[in-house]
């Protein structure tokens, strides 16, 4: 089983691989920030003996190197981000990030269980009716979706359902009863907007992979040894055109954590989004950093999740074989 | 058995003449040779959405070059003019296309203190802000009061009326002179302040009329308002045009300051002020925003800051990316490794926090654009360079190039001169793809207010969207049009680069047919 080129292996090394990515971008990104000035030091307090206390106290003073040390021994290890400068004036930053997460990840979930199968759906319809009109309106919406940026379909679900119709309300709901029915209602509009693209995606990727596999010689095999066309298509064509659409889907769940800034900024939805936006515009390096780490090793994971299904599920691909 | 030989020392009565007389030629082909571009270009051509795109690109290019150049006016250009905030929020008007709702008009509840305030602009001027009544002086259900309202048109150009402008003796002699010219009234007759109780009141340059000091106007017994012109003081001698019903008593200004710095504060009308102050009527195919900016002119600079961005990011990044993927797969071994290690890092930066962090190192040293400029080339390039990688590792170990190398040819050579042609295609397909990337993720940033281009000379249509977005519910058109216009500009881009890709895909040669 451990044997060399077995797939334990390749996951064990994409996975030091994606370690050693991820040590390479906080080195840079650490540095970079340490190299922008501290002007929220200078104004934080009145007593400039206090400042250079606080400086001395978090090793401010001491070389980058060693600086680079304590962050990893702390932060990395310790799970100790510091506490915020200007945004949330002496909270812990890891706190306030975990707190951020549940609205982020509420929007996307209900992104992911209306976006699935509907993309799933039109796809799989589009394919079997290839070259008819049903397949030509939805290839034309999809390119459309695919196309339009995500803001623009925001503005139009935010102007027709909230503002006109009035269906539902402008903003998310505040609070924390993330399953309740009003809830629910308040964060419509942001699945809604998230969905389209995923949608569209997902529709033109698995009737992208349905056609091809419809047009292959095994399936007419399986027609003329007699199954019919419904037969044929459920059991051979739509599992194994599932084959290379299955770890997209599995890489997006991976993504749900993301989340996306504009539509999280335009539907005030208080996640990790807006947060991260908002420690831009402070400049409170304590969250910088720990969502520049955050959002790269979202994507990190998202890469090695898709690559690694793609093996397990589909037993022709060999991994880490050229 | 070595047949070679015997072929080697064939006798010579063996051999027979095949043609005596006359040469031999092949056959004269008869068709055109056709190479590969120009392949291309004919199978792209055969692709109709692609080519609507291409129509629909060139026009959106035309747009954004042309207008910025021959519809610049003055009106345009300054925003520090705080005048222009009387023009703020004005709603599209396109004559051609009145009869569609593009007539700058809104519909609109007023009550009936409002609707006559609105009616005295059109009485006293002859241009009605309600254009139209849809139902006159009902009572609400459930408001209790017994106050009554008018659902009416409101043309958003006129039903600002009024303002008091304070002008020096030069340029109220230039009204004064342009009245005469253009036979407009611009200078309406100053009013009797001292009958107002309230200074909001005195200070309201729409009050002409008798009203009450909660502002309902009083009428008298046929309907009519009645006016409380000035009649007395001094106007500093005012010689032009007068209004209709006007025997010549009426003072048009009134004169402030000493004898040497002499002001007049007179009302004018900003509908006429604007065609005073601009040349031309207020007119605005696409509104105007906040400031009172024409949308217009502002997208198609926006528009052209956005695609002249974009192609400079796109060719930077194709020449960056062709060498970088040219020396990667020509050299391949551990110089590919480590320059693919290079590159995985960069790839996985998200790009949000590389466009932040060069904004904080550079945006003051080199400016905003700039700063944005190195973000997008920072990463932009990867895409370019695999590209290239796995056009090399396919060329590279061809007979064509070992025979060139038998022949002398330096390294440089064959990568540029041999491998490099081959990957053409597929570099050129994706610069052309990457510019509606570029530009749907320069508009994101600029949208999320992470990069700020927004100032009086420069915008980008995501500024513009983030400007618009407070406004979505009273003011659409402000956010409608630049939304429009990338949504479109992204369609057909993506449909022009998908053909183009077709098109220079050697694979799908002969499939179509």
């Amino acid at each position: 089983m451990f044997k060399k080129n077995s797939i334990f292996w390749y996951i064990l090394k994409r996975i030091a691989l994606m370690f050693f990515v991820l040590f390479a971008i906080l080195v840079m990104c650490f540095v970079l920030v340490k190299l922008l000035p501290v002007t929220d030091a200078e104004a934080f307090g009145k007593d400039m003996n206090l400042v250079l206390q606080r400086r001395e106290a978090l090793g401010y003073n001491k070389p980058i190197l060693v600086q680079f040390w304590i962050f990893i021994k702390k932060s990395i290890f310790g799970g100790d981000w510091g506490i915020s400068e200007t945004l949330y004036r002496n909270q812990d930053v890891w706190d306030v990030f975990i707190s951020k997460l549940p609205a982020t990840m509420l929007v996307n979930v209900y992104s992911m269980l209306f976006s699935v199968p509907l993309g799933l759906a039109l796809g799989i319809y589009a394919a079997l009716k290839k070259n008819k009109w049903q397949d030509y309106t939805i290839s034309t919406l999809v390119m459309v979706f695919i196309s339009v940026p995500s803001y623009v379909y925001a503005f139009l679900v935010q102007y027709l359902f909230c503002f006109k119709l009035q269906w539902f309300p402008l903003q998310m709901k505040s609070g924390n009863d993330w399953l309740s029915w009003p809830m629910f209602v308040s964060v419509v509009p942001a699945v809604i907007s998230l969905s389209f693209a995923s949608i569209a995606g997902l529709a033109r990727y698995s009737r992208a992979e349905l056609s091809e596999v419809l047009t292959s010689d095994f399936m007419l095999l399986a027609r003329t040894k007699g199954l019919k066309r419904s037969q044929a298509t459920l059991r051979h064509a739509l599992r194994n055109a599932m084959v290379p659409v299955f770890p997209v889907i599995l890489g997006e769940f991976v993504g749900i954590l993301g989340g996306s800034l504009i539509i999280e900024q335009i539907f005030g939805i208080p996640g990790v989004g807006q947060l991260f936006l908002n420690s831009i515009t402070a400049l409170d390096y304590n969250f910088f950093m720990l969502l520049n780490a955050f959002y790269t090793l979202i994507g990190l994971a998202t890469g090695i999740v898709v690559d690694i299904s793609y093996g397990l599920i589909d037993p022709r691909i060999k991994m880490g074989q050229r | 058995m070595r047949r070679e030989a015997d072929y080697a020392n064939l006798p010579k009565e063996k051999f027979e003449f095949y043609q005596r007389e006359g040469d031999i030629h092949d056959k004269r082909l008869e068709t055109k040779p056709v190479g590969y571009f120009k392949d291309a270009m004919r199978r792209f051509a055969r692709n109709k959405s692609s080519v609507i795109a291409a129509v629909i690109i060139f026009f959106l290019i035309l747009y954004a070059l042309l207008v910025p150049v021959f519809g610049t006016n003055d009106y345009t250009r300054a925003a520090t003019d705080t005048t222009y905030l009387q023009y703020a929020r004005l709603l599209p008007k396109w004559k051609p296309f009145a009869w569609a709702g593009w007539d700058g008009c809104s519909d609109a509840t007023l009550s009936e203190a409002d609707y006559l305030a609105r009616n005295a602009i059109g009485v006293e001027t002859g241009m009605n802000p309600i254009v139209e009544v849809y139902r006159a002086g009902y009572e609400k259900q459930g408001t209790g009061s017994n106050s009554l309202y008018y659902d009416v048109r409101l043309d958003s150009y006129v039903k600002n009326g009024m303002i008091y402008l304070t002008l020096t003796p030069a340029e109220y002699e230039a009204i004064q002179d342009w009245q005469l010219e253009h036979d407009v009234q611009v200078i309406y007759p100053a009013v009797d302040t001292k009958q107002f109780r309230t200074e909001a009141q005195r200070s309201d340059a729409n009050l002409w009329y008798e009203c009450s000091p909660k502002g309902v106007p009083k009428l008298d017994k046929e309907g009519n308002y009645k006016p409380l012109y000035k009649t007395s003081g001094n106007d500093g001698d005012y010689h032009s045009r007068r209004i209709e019903g006007d025997d010549g008593s009426y003072k048009y200004a009134t004169v402030a300051g000493t004898s040497t710095a002499t002001s007049y504060k007179v009302r004018v009308f900003t509908y006429t002020y604007f065609q005073f102050r601009y040349g031309f009527e207020p007119s605005f195919v696409f509104g105007t925003n906040a400031y009172g900016q024409d949308i217009f002119t502002r997208l198609a600079a926006g528009a052209r800051f956005s695609l002249v961005f974009a192609l400079c990011i796109s060719a930077i990044n194709m020449i960056i990316g062709a060498f970088y993927g040219a020396i990667e797969g020509y050299y391949g071994g551990a110089t590919d490794i480590t320059m693919e290690r290079i590159s995985d890092i960069l790839y996985n930066v998200p790009f949000v926090v590389v466009v932040t962090l060069f904004k904080l190192h550079m945006a003051n040293k080199v400016g905003a654009v700039p700063s944005l400029l190195f973000a997008f080339v920072m990463t932009g390039w990867i895409g370019m360079a695999s590209t290239t990688r796995m056009q090399f590792y396919r060329y590279k170990n061809q007979e064509y190039i070992l025979s060139a190398r038998t022949l002398g040819a330096g390294n440089f050579r064959l990568m540029f001169k041999h491998i490099f042609p081959n990957a053409l295609g597929t570099l050129i397909t994706s610069a052309v793809l990457m510019i509606p990337g570029v530009i749907s993720s320069e508009s994101n940033m600029t949208y999320l207010g992470i990069v700020n281009l927004d100032s009086s000379t420069r915008t980008s249509i995501g500024s513009m969207l983030s400007a618009g977005r407070a406004m979505i519910s009273s003011f659409p058109h402000i956010i409608l049009f630049p939304a429009l216009f990338i949504s479109l500009l992204m369609i057909s881009f993506n449909l022009f680069g998908n053909g183009l890709r077709d098109a220079f895909n050697p694979s799908l040669r002969g499939t179509e047919d």
